[in-house]
């Protein structure tokens, strides 16, 4: 029995691209409770309804985060017109799951580099993120922008593709699949990130069913939850099973990302296979009137959109709730009995995203 | 450019952004864009830092931290404001936790507008850096020399070394 002391991580540390601090009750090198305390990237984003109508929020909603930001947009508007009953056309439907299945592949790839550097593998961390470039090139190809492409609107999409562009994504992304599957054998089959990786910051089933988790960090622990199941957008029409595994550590997560990436390679294939011709959006007539509740699948897990309007120009409500949020219970119990070294490692599993979960 | 004598180390922290910034910055430091061309290298370590390259605008919660960050950094230091959350607080300004830009609480010297800012637009920013993190380096060693020489000449150097860092 050592001497317990408390130990201050973060919110400034070489490990994080973000913001959190962890207060780490330790004995010896063992961790015996992690406290986290938030709030260093809070803005009160939803007050801004109040000065903001709601087709201006859409840009509002898009900085949340900078990673996710299309699909924040895109749950909005989605909100918003399921409070008007508006149709929208099955090519906007199509391009916003192109350009989501995009944003996931960018934001594995950046989390895998980040790992990468978490475990000290300086040069794996620069090739994943050489390849990350190129799907932002895609992006800045078709939308105009590389992190923030605002291309949503209430009703549909701003920016349509041409077939031209169309064959340009799927010439990029057989370069890409393939630029993977060379890093994909240092991630996955590597002995050294293996022994760094495998039998740490287990949670079970039960345990993450309980700590209510959502995303790859339960899908890693064998939870079949994912969000694509509803159908939503094109995914209705597309073949998709969410991949899972069972072993719950830091290495089936990072497995679960990896095959995540070349299963939406296979779906953007498919949907630019299927893609409808027509127009990008339906007319918006009136104003919003109700009030809903939107669940999306977010490359970190499941995020919650409430949104509730009463027929005025501004929204009168709108509550996020986001996937980090719904991981930190589960963080804090991975922490627990953790050893003080691998703290960087179980605070990247989660893939933490704190300007989402603070807004 | 052609001046620069010493890589200054960079750091950086995220205010409160909305990460798009801050993901363009790692971007700017790995292959593609590659900062480090230009002399520089990542820390994590304030107290080895001589440019702070700050991401998002700041709040009642991190002002401390950047205060601390900032005073941490040993003499000369530099930074840069990036995007524009950082520049004046941006979409977010009338947000009720926001409390402005950078400039509310450290002294910015370079802005680097955009959002989120193109890397092409932040590595600009940090070569301006690191011409006047020069700079500053210079007067700072010019007064280190005179520093026991006769007190009318310090000052006057003083002043002569004020004069060129407003002009910049």
């Amino acid at each position: 029995m050592g001497k317990r002391s408390i130990i201050p991580y973060g919110p400034q540390h070489p490990v994080l691209p973000e913001p959190i601090h962890l207060d780490l009750v330790v004995e010896d090198e063992r961790i015996i409770e992690a406290i986290p305390s938030i709030g260093f990237v809070h803005r009160g984003l939803e007050s801004l309804i109040t000065k903001k109508d709601y087709n201006a929020m859409v840009y509002v909603v898009e900085r949340t985060c900078g990673i996710c930001s299309f699909m924040h947009g895109m749950t909005y508007c989605e909100g918003i017109e399921q409070i008007m009953n508006i149709e929208v056309p099955g090519r906007a439907m199509y391009l916003r799951t192109i350009w989501g299945e995009m944003s996931r592949i960018h934001s594995h790839l950046l989390w895998l580099g980040l790992l990468a550097d978490g475990y000290g593998f300086e040069s794996l961390f620069y090739q994943t993120w050489r390849i990350r470039e190129k799907v932002l090139d895609i992006f800045e190809a078709t939308t105009g922008g590389r992190v923030i492409f605002s291309v949503n609107k209430v009703g549909g999409c701003i920016r349509d593709m041409n077939q031209d562009k169309l064959n340009m994504i799927l010439r990029e992304l057989d370069d890409i699949e393939k630029k993977v599957k060379e890093i994909q054998k240092t991630f996955l089959f590597d002995y050294s990130v293996q022994s760094r990786l495998k039998g740490i910051g287990i949670l079970t089933k039960e345990q993450v069913h309980d700590l209510s988790c959502v995303g790859p960090f339960a899908r890693a622990s064998g939870l079949d939850m994912d969000m694509r199941y509803l159908g939503k957008d094109a995914y209705k029409d597309l073949e998709f099973h969410a991949i899972t595994s069972n072993d719950g550590d830091c290495y089936a997560r990072c497995e679960v990302r990896v095959r995540e990436i070349f299963q939406s390679i296979d779906l953007i294939r498919e949907a630019i296979g299927k893609i409808p011709d027509g127009e990008i959006d339906a007319p918006v007539k009136g104003l919003p009137n109700g009030e809903t509740f939107m669940r999306v699948e977010q490359p970190r897990g499941e995020a919650i959109y409430y949104i509730k309007t009463s027929g005025k120009a501004f929204v009168d409500r709108l509550r996020i709730r986001t996937p980090t949020f719904a991981n930190l219970p589960g963080l804090c119990e991975t922490l627990k009995g953790a050893n003080l070294a691998d703290v960087g490692l179980l605070v990247l599993s989660i893939d933490p995203c704190i300007s989402c979960t603070e807004r | 450019m052609s001046m620069v004598k010493k890589s200054p180390w960079v750091l950086h922290y995220d205010g409160s952004s909305c990460n798009g910034c801050d993901i363009e910055v790692l971007a700017c430091l790995t292959p593609v864009y590659d900062a480090e061309r230009f002399g520089i290298i990542n820390t994590g370590d304030p107290m080895q830092a001589d440019i702070l390259l700050l991401t998002g605008g700041i709040n009642s919660q991190n002002q401390a931290v950047v205060k601390q960050l900032y005073d941490q950094m040993p003499r000369p230091k530099v930074v840069v404001a990036i995007g524009v959350c950082a520049c004046t607080g941006g979409v977010f300004k009338e947000c009720y936790n926001i409390i402005g830009g950078a400039d509310t609480t450290v002294p910015v010297d370079i802005y680097v507008p955009g959002c989120a800012a193109r890397p092409q637009a932040i590595i600009d920013g940090i070569v301006q850096a690191i011409d006047l993190f020069q700079k500053r380096s210079d007067e700072h060693e010019l007064l280190m020399k005179n520093k026991g020489k006769k007190a009318d000449l310090k000052t006057k150097e003083n002043n002569n070394s004020s004069d060129k860092g407003n002009e910049a």
